[in-house]
């Protein structure tokens, strides 16, 4: 592990839910550590796990779901088969090797600006702790090579 | 290729304060596809938005990237300049350096390094948006109000004053609400029935208004200006059509020793009653658990027990094997006003509340709550507006008056105040010492909080004038002791314990959102905050709207309420329902899934997960008209946009426009240059 190692987190969120909480911790003013990026979906249910997988590739390590609560979800039950196909998709990456820490799912409500700050803080420091997400890499080290290189601003496609 | 414009707010000091502003926007204009990167104070202020659509004009800008506040906020504002200097909306997005960045990091460096992230993460989306156009769908000028309590009158009566047919739904026998149970209202003592039940009549009369009493909203379906609500008519087991509500039932009914819920538990009814006398609509209805036929029926007897109010029914209107009924009402706008309750103080209690043991309430029948009070004080209460006791029936000399009973209190769950007890209070002390002239009324009180027109002098009177006594402190213990109750306090002005031989107690217990709310929510897809009350679309600016469009709320649903800001709620609810009546047409969002029929191979998987059922099967024909395969197709107008049909596809064949794969995907890219 790397002393001074910064741990680079995304985060998949919904529009309804977690990021209007994520939006309340911001007016509330909890400060929180600033390794987590977000990117906005409709509905957790949006989330294909290539999502997920693309993320590690490009140098993330760790993920964060997170949606609405059960019952809670602004689409009825997008966040259902977000949670079923999590649960699926988890799981093989424990199989392949992948250690489960570096991925959080969570359920944060748009009155939850408090839990968010915690999930943020925990996600951290559990990726902190693990370290670089190195082994990735070394699964397709040439693949990973070839995209990174490129700037960042091409218009890459998927 | 593509030429972004970058605009960098400062909000004044509160992105600025932490973000290095300037870095962000010099940074991002080497980004590639960036034409042009600035940043301004306040970039949502006139100058700041004519700045945009200045750049756009002289750039010939193809997207447009506002590093500022969250979307929720100013995407609009936004969205709005890009369309008027000529740039399609929808290449417009929020980098959400604020919410997101400013306010939840404190050093400098880590905010602007992760503004630029934030900033280089929405260019790329951007880079992959699409002009879309605009979807226009038809508005059905009918309204649903939900609860017939003031707030629910209030609403209906306004918007059937405008012109429009409204659903007014309560689940009770009556519409009226808490108003009608109280006896008379601060800060005029004027009497509470005398001002409503003519609204009552007047909702019942209107000929834009339709009643459904007994009734409660089954399911809901549809968007903005089409929902489609399914309600359920709960057996009545009397023909509202036939009854003339004579009353002729209720007298012959034999159980007669049944709790009214009108009166808090104070007073009785029999199994066929209507709630009050004024109640409206005046036709009973049947409690089904507490009747002696339907009883009998449950324990299997082979005939039916009893029978007495269709035998007095001279209308023939009574029908005992009438069941649930379900009728859709089609809506164009819901406002929600199902009003509260309140705080059960008893031992048990849900929704991970506590409770308070130690008053006694529920073991101690001289302890009584809020409503209660209201009955006994009521002319048309159990003691006709005469100020008994419920164990004995005497006259109690010595009351006392319990503020924040469950209110202010993290402790038992509930941290907000309850607004109306402090002023119900003060009304409860002078209606008492108006009727009890050598009786002493004590109040137990935090704070006062009498904020409000003509609030803090009535307030002042109870004490001035009425000579009610204003102890600022605690209630530790309430108990029997003999026929007193014996009432352990703290004075905390002057530091002492205060002992009182009360021989009656009202405790202001706190208001909560009434049962069933939380399911109501889900059903609409609105959110409630952590007290289970409903959540408003912004606390300041938006306060009757909520998070789902075409759904309002009005009254103690929303916050606790009085009167006057229930009804003004519920005002302000109907000028946006007839604000949204008063076109014929809605512009949504084009954020609606659309199937390449090229490539779809027709599995139907999207079908299965769709939330709505906007997705169905379209037949493929050859030339010569034979079918040859399906394909997927999404309706526009069901599709809400959230995407999920898209996770699923095998052959990626359906698309979500504003939320695509490519856009998805860019924006992950975009992460690699994390440093």
């Amino acid at each position: 592990m790397t002393a001074d190692f910064e741990p680079r987190i995304t985060a998949f969120v919904c529009n309804w839910c977690t990021y209007t909480g994520a939006d309340l911790a911001g007016t509330s003013r909890l400060h929180m550590a600033s390794n987590v990026r977000i990117i906005r979906l409709p509905c957790t249910g949006r989330i294909d796990p290539l999502f997920i997988i693309k993320a590690f590739e490009r140098g993330a390590d760790g993920v964060i779901v997170s949606g609405c609560h059960p019952a809670d979800c602004h689409y009825t039950s997008g966040n259902y088969h977000a949670r079923r196909r999590f649960a699926v998709f988890h799981d093989i990456m424990g199989f392949v090797g992948v250690d489960p820490r570096r991925m959080t799912f969570s359920w944060v409500s748009a009155s939850e600006g408090a839990k968010w700050k915690d999930v943020v803080d925990q996600a951290v420091s559990n990726v902190r702790e693990l370290g670089p997400f190195e082994a990735y890499r070394a699964l397709a080290p040439e693949a990973v090579e070839a995209e990174t290189v490129g700037s960042p601003g091409a218009e890459v496609t998927p | 290729m593509s030429r972004i414009g970058v605009f960098v707010c400062h909000c004044g000091e509160n992105i600025a304060r932490t973000v290095d502003c300037a870095k962000v926007a010099e940074t991002l204009k080497d980004h590639p596809g960036v034409a042009v990167a600035e940043d301004y104070k306040y970039m949502c202020s006139d100058p700041g938005q004519a700045l945009v659509k200045k750049a756009i004009e002289e750039n010939n800008l193809t997207g447009v990237v506002i590093a500022a506040c969250s979307p929720h906020m100013h995407e609009k504002t936004f969205r709005r300049a890009a369309d008027q200097a000529g740039l399609n909306k929808f290449m417009c997005e929020m980098a959400n350096i604020r919410e997101h960045c400013s306010w939840i990091h404190e050093d400098k460096d880590e905010a602007t390094a992760k503004a630029i992230d934030i900033g280089r993460t929405i260019i790329e989306k951007v880079k992959h948006n699409r002009p879309l156009e605009t979807i226009k769908i038809p508005v059905t000028k009918r309204a649903m109000v939900i609860g017939g309590g003031i707030a629910g009158i209030q609403a209906a009566l306004d918007i059937a004053d405008g012109g429009h047919e409204v659903i007014l739904v309560e689940k009770e026998a009556s519409i009226g609400g808490h108003m009608s149970q109280l006896s008379e209202t601060f800060p005029t003592l004027d009497c509470s029935q005398c001002i409503l039940t003519p609204r009552m009549v007047e909702a019942f009369q209107h000929p834009n208004i339709k009643l459904h009493t007994w009734s409660e909203v089954e399911k809901v379906d549809g968007y903005i200006g089409n929902f489609e609500v399914t309600v359920r008519k709960k057996a009545r087991s009397v023909d509202q059509d036939l009854c003339n509500g004579c009353g002729d039932c209720f007298g012959v009914c034999p159980s007669k020793k049944i709790p009214s819920e009108f009166e808090a538990g104070l007073g009785n009814r029999t199994a066929i009653y209507v709630p009050f006398p004024q109640a409206v609509p005046n036709q009973p209805v049947l409690d089904r658990v507490n009747c002696t036929l339907f009883k009998g029926r449950r324990k299997g007897l082979a005939k039916d027990a009893c029978g007495k109010c269709k035998e007095a029914c001279l209308k023939g209107a009574i029908d005992y094997d009438t069941e649930d009924t379900f009728v859709t009402e089609e809506v164009g706008a819901i406002v929600i006003a199902t009003g509260f309750k309140l705080y059960d103080i008893g031992k048990d209690q849900p929704d991970g509340l506590k409770g308070y043991g130690e008053y006694g309430y529920g073991e101690v029948p001289d302890v009584i709550d809020g409503l209660q009070f209201e009955r006994l004080a009521s002319a048309s209460g159990p003691t006709a507006g005469a100020i008994l006791r419920p164990s004995d029936g005497k006259e109690p000399k010595t009351v006392v008056f319990v503020h924040c009973v469950g209110s202010r209190d993290p402790e038992k769950g509930m941290s907000y105040c309850s607004k109306i007890c402090c002023m119900y209070n003060a009304k409860h002390a002078m209606l008492y010492k108006h009727k009890v002239h050598d009786g002493r009324a004590v109040a137990f009180y935090m704070d006062i909080r009498a904020a409000g027109k003509g609030y803090d002098e009535f307030s002042r009177r109870a004490i001035e004038e009425d000579h009610a006594e204003y102890i600022r402190g605690r209630v530790s213990r309430i108990f029997r002791d003999g026929d007193k109750v014996k009432v352990w306090g703290f004075d905390t002005l002057s530091g002492e314990q205060v002992v009182i031989d009360a021989d009656m107690v009202v405790l202001a217990t706190a208001i909560r959102p009434n049962d069933g709310v939380k399911e109501l929510a889900q059903k609409l897809s609105v959110s409630v905050d952590a007290d289970g009350f409903i959540n408003e679309a912004h606390p300041k600016l938006r306060p009757v709207e909520t998070n789902t469009a075409g759904v309002f709320v009005a009254g103690a649903c929303q916050s606790p309420r009085d009167i006057p800001d229930a009804v003004a709620m519920a005002s302000a609810t109907s000028a946006k329902v007839l604000g949204l009546f008063s076109s014929d047409e809605l512009e949504r969002e084009p954020a609606v899934a659309i199937v390449n029929e090229q490539t779809c191979i027709g599995c139907m998987r999207c079908e299965l997960v769709c939330p709505y059922g906007a997705i169905e099967q379209r037949e493929v024909c050859t030339v010569d008209g034979h079918v040859c395969g399906h394909t997927a197709y999404v309706n526009p107008g069901v599709c809400q946009g959230c995407g999920t049909c898209q996770a699923v596809c095998l052959s990626k064949s359906v698309e979500l426009q504003t939320f695509t794969d490519e856009q998805i995907f860019s924006e992950i890219n975009a992460l690699c240059a994390w440093e």
